[in-house]
């Protein structure tokens, strides 16, 4: 358990990425060769080869059984589910056409598109997906998602084409909890142990991509699947080489090593722009991503059971100041845990505004004072004085240090203590042992957040660590799962953000968008982002012929 | 002799099973478990799945019973799975019934960790000897004060800036060197020549930054090694007999100032499996710093202990064999040994 100095820390950090631009940006200046004809129109064609950084690397490829970012990222290439979310993240169907509620709304009936195959040229039926319940349902799969699909009461596969669920009661995330399960071949796995079964590292999906090579340690090669469920890509090959530093990829890109990356705020606000040679080369795209940043009270502990303490303390909080500081103003504050501009974020609601005189005033009244005039509030001879615990993770850091400073122009004495990421989970967020906490948490596609906001989810281990009790709220959380009427859901969730929101059990602090930059030989994408991002149609970039990189110029 | 080794060799084991021990429980003291660390804060996860995993895991067990069954399967060789990662076998490959090859985790990434090792360790003897000599003969002249700046500066400098700086002027400025990885996409389609070529170009600045910051150690174990020989009697009555500046340096000092070296390259031993973190991440090599840090951060408790126990094995080794090259060196130390 580390405490830091924070300021000098920050300071720190300040100096080397201040020094480290100059450098960048100092050593610009030079061949800024002609880049028109990247800027030009080509015909979509079939080909070619897109290069991409993974920071870490999979440990396998079957979903369920990994928990890992990259692991999706890459799975999601090869694994096909029942159902998606399109480009307005709206649900569809994937490997379903169309799937019908019964009216009792507990059972699910998924239609599969006709003909679906594997890779491997074996037919893809509704046995596959009964496999796939199975197996995450198992007791001996060591997964920990389970939880969704053991509501499942029963699971049948009538005919080959279709696949059908019943729940004991309705329950609504069901058909979000079906777009996320990759189905798995049966044919393949059925004699293997799904813990260690060698398919993880060398799998056979029905997506676009299979996979072609995999270095360990060092890249990942997908090809074009030809018996693909979803019609073909243009891209044919898809290498992510695994680069753990973002400097380092950074360098990739510049050298053009690779073709791809996500960015982070200096290097998509500060040395782009000053970089007319990196400009001409690669574009920059800007999606809003699928986190928010907040500020979470333990509300079982005083002064933050007070609604009045945490209204002001929102109040207090210049949230546009730590978006433009820490975010160089590439995020956007939200005011409900959704994301703004899908259908359950609640348009009418705005984020509490910046306003100190208001924050004292409310203070004021919940009995905070300066009493003994050192500059403090207090109340009852004990001074408005708690940590602010948070995980190594710069931005947090970041903003943990501005929210400090605001607090203290109020009279709160705010402290920061940074701790490693197990250490965090056991030590403080499972004991409940913490104040106030800065975190993140999803910007759910499905909006039950049933296991975050209802009473009864505090247990150690449990997800509404803060504590968090309010009846209405749990009546409209409880009905929104039972409701799979979107219209329906709506309604109940804007109500339930209403609230959340005039209740202030977090402060929300932003949003940030997520910054992929892409060589311009790759053609077809989106700008700007669609709500799902620019990946949505990713199997209709292409590589012009005259734009590819060179098959041995990786040098 | 024989018995000697036989009984350092015996004492080695509860040794070993102390070391483990200590490490095993020093591990348990951090907080947290792999179910804290995997997909934990994932609200689609569920407190009773992590639990059956805890149980699965046997990290439900008190601390010592968990200690002994590490033990039982350490007794027969089996380093076992790791946690995080898909069960791999934590140290050597494994073949399941239809013959399909799982390869180790620490076999796969030690040959480079111990390649980048071996040639950067060669890199710094071969510059340090020299540097140190040197240092020691123009003791306190412009020589010797250039040397100890410059490797200071060496050591000083943060390798991970430096490692940036270089990738920057030699990868993207020049296309002289590559920045990252261990191989060239699509290596494989060259000659097999022009593969070890590709993989020693990628090599070059890990070697040379790790190199760089171990210059300083060494360089100055020399020159003081050096310094303390040159003031020694035997070495007056060497250029009081009237022999070669040349022949008293090399023959009589070098020699007796090189002894010392020996116990230090048997402590690198165990440092030759370990691979530096920070450069392992900046250069994307698959090593064993990378896997060791990893390992610590998801609490994968059998891949730690795995490494720990290796590493502490080979430092008891790298003991014996220095204390052995120092008897073999040194008659005075043999015939002490001896009596």
């Amino acid at each position: 358990m580390q405490q830091k100095p924070k300021t000098l820390k920050f300071l720190l950090t300040a100096l080397f990425s201040t020094l480290l631009t100059t450098i960048l940006i100092g050593c610009g200046q030079q061949k800024t060769e002609d880049a028109g004809y990247l800027n030009k129109t080509y015909p979509s064609e079939a080909g070619g080869t897109l290069v991409d950084a993974l920071s870490g690397e999979p440990s396998g490829l079957i979903a369920m059984m990994a928990g890992e970012s990259s692991a999706s990222a890459i799975a999601s290439n090869i694994f096909n589910s029942l159902l998606k979310y399109d480009k307005n993240l709206e649900l569809t169907g994937e490997l379903a056409q169309s799937w019908d509620v019964s009216s009792d709304q507990k059972t699910i009936t998924f239609h599969l598109k006709p003909n679906l195959k594997w890779a491997d040229g074996q037919p893809l039926t509704s046995e596959d997906v009964l496999f796939t319940w199975k197996t995450v349902t198992d007791d001996k799969t060591r997964s920990p998602y389970g939880a969704d699909y053991k509501l499942v009461k029963s699971a049948e596969a009538p005919d080959s084409n279709t696949f059908k669920v019943t729940y004991a009661q309705p329950y609504a995330p069901a058909l979000d909890s079906w777009s996320g399960l990759h189905i798995l071949p049966k044919h393949l796995l059925k004699d293997q142990d799904i813990n260690n079964t060698p398919f993880s590292r060398n799998p056979v999906g029905s997506h676009y991509y299979q996979l072609d090579q995999w270095k360990k340690g060092e890249s990942l090669s997908l090809k074009r699947n030809p018996n693909t469920t979803q019609g073909q890509a243009k891209i044919d090959h898809l290498v992510s080489r695994i680069i753990p530093d973002r400097a380092a990829q950074f360098l990739e890109l510049m050298a053009d090593n690779i073709d791809s990356m996500s960015l982070n705020s200096i290097q998509y606000a500060r040395i782009f722009p000053s970089r007319p040679d990196l400009t001409a080369k690669i574009a920059q795209y800007k999606e809003l991503g699928n986190s928010y940043t907040y500020l979470g009270f333990n509300l079982k502990h005083r002064p933050f059971d007070d609604v009045r303490v945490r209204q002001a303390i929102n109040y207090a909080i210049d949230k546009q100041e730590i978006i433009d500081g820490v975010l160089l103003g590439l995020g956007l504050p939200v005011a409900s845990p959704y994301k703004p501009g899908t259908r359950w974020s609640n348009p009418k609601l705005q984020p509490y505004p910046y306003d100190p005189h208001k924050a004292i005033a409310l203070l004021k009244e919940a009995g905070f004072e300066d009493h003994d005039h050192d500059g403090i509030l207090d109340r009852d001879g004990q001074p408005l004085s708690f940590e602010i615990l948070t995980n190594q993770n710069k931005e947090r850091e970041m903003s943990a240090v501005l929210v400090q400073r605001r607090l203290k122009e109020i009279g709160i004495d705010v402290k920061i203590r940074v701790v490693e990421w197990a250490t965090f989970i056991s030590r403080f967020i499972k004991t409940g042992d913490f104040n106030v906490v800065l975190l993140g948490w999803g910007l759910g596609l499905e909006p039950d957040q049933f296991n975050i906001w209802h009473s009864s989810q505090q247990a150690p281990g449990q997800f509404n660590f803060i504590g968090y009790n309010n009846p209405k709220v749990d009546k409209l959380l409880e009905a929104g799962r039972l409701e799979l009427n979107p219209d329906k859901r709506m309604k109940i969730y804007h109500e339930f953000s209403e609230i959340l929101l005039e209740d202030s059990p977090v402060v929300y602090l932003f949003a940030g968008y997520g910054l992929p930059a892409i060589h311009k030989r790759v053609k077809g994408i989106d700008d700007p982002a669609p709500p799902a991002g620019i990946g949505h149609n990713s199997y209709e970039w292409y590589i012009p012929t005259p734009l590819r990189r060179n098959e041995m110029s990786a040098e | 002799m024989l018995k000697y080794l036989l009984n350092r060799l015996f004492w080695m084991v509860p040794l070993l099973v102390g070391i483990s021990l200590i490490s095993f429980l020093i591990m348990h003291l951090a907080p947290g478990d792999i179910t804290a660390t995997e997909a934990s804060f994932n609200p689609k996860t569920s407190e009773e799945s992590r639990q059956k995993l805890r149980e699965l895991y046997n990290l439900d067990k008190p601390v010592i019973v968990q200690y002994g069954l590490w033990l039982k399967r350490m007794s027969t060789l089996d380093f076992g799975h790791s946690f995080a990662s898909h069960q791999s076998p934590v140290f050597w490959q494994e073949t399941d019934k239809d013959g399909n090859v799982t390869k180790g985790m620490i076999q796969e990434a030690l040959p480079i960790t111990l390649l980048i090792n071996v040639l950067s360790l060669s890199l710094i003897i071969a510059i340090a000897l020299p540097l140190g000599v040197i240092s020691a003969l123009t003791q306190n002249k412009l020589p010797d004060r250039s040397i100890t700046i410059f490797v200071f500066i060496g050591f000083a400098i943060p390798s991970f800036w430096l490692a940036l700086m270089l990738m920057y002027w030699t990868g993207v400025s020049h296309n002289w060197l590559p920045i990252s990885g261990l191989h060239s996409l699509g290596a494989e389609k060259l000659s097999s020549l022009a593969q070890i070529l590709d993989t020693l170009k990628h090599l070059t600045l890990p070697i040379l930054i790790s190199g760089l910051t171990g210059l300083a150690g060494i360089s100055l174990f020399v020159r003081n090694g050096m310094l303390d020989v040159l003031h020694q009697d035997y070495i007056t009555t060497a250029r009081a007999k009237g022999l070669p500046e040349n022949t008293v340096v090399y023959k009589h000092a070098l020699r007796n100032a090189l002894l010392p070296l020996i116990t230090i390259f048997g402590l690198s031993i165990p440092g030759l499996i370990g691979g530096s973190v920070i450069a392992e991440s900046i250069f994307a090599i698959p090593g064993m710093g990378k896997l060791f840090y990893d390992a610590v951060l998801m609490r994968d408790f059998p891949v730690i202990m795995g490494i720990l126990t290796i590493g502490s094995a080979l430092t008891l080794v790298g003991n014996l064999l220095a204390d052995l090259a120092y008897a073999w060196a040194d008659p005075r130390v043999r015939k002490g040994v001896a009596q």
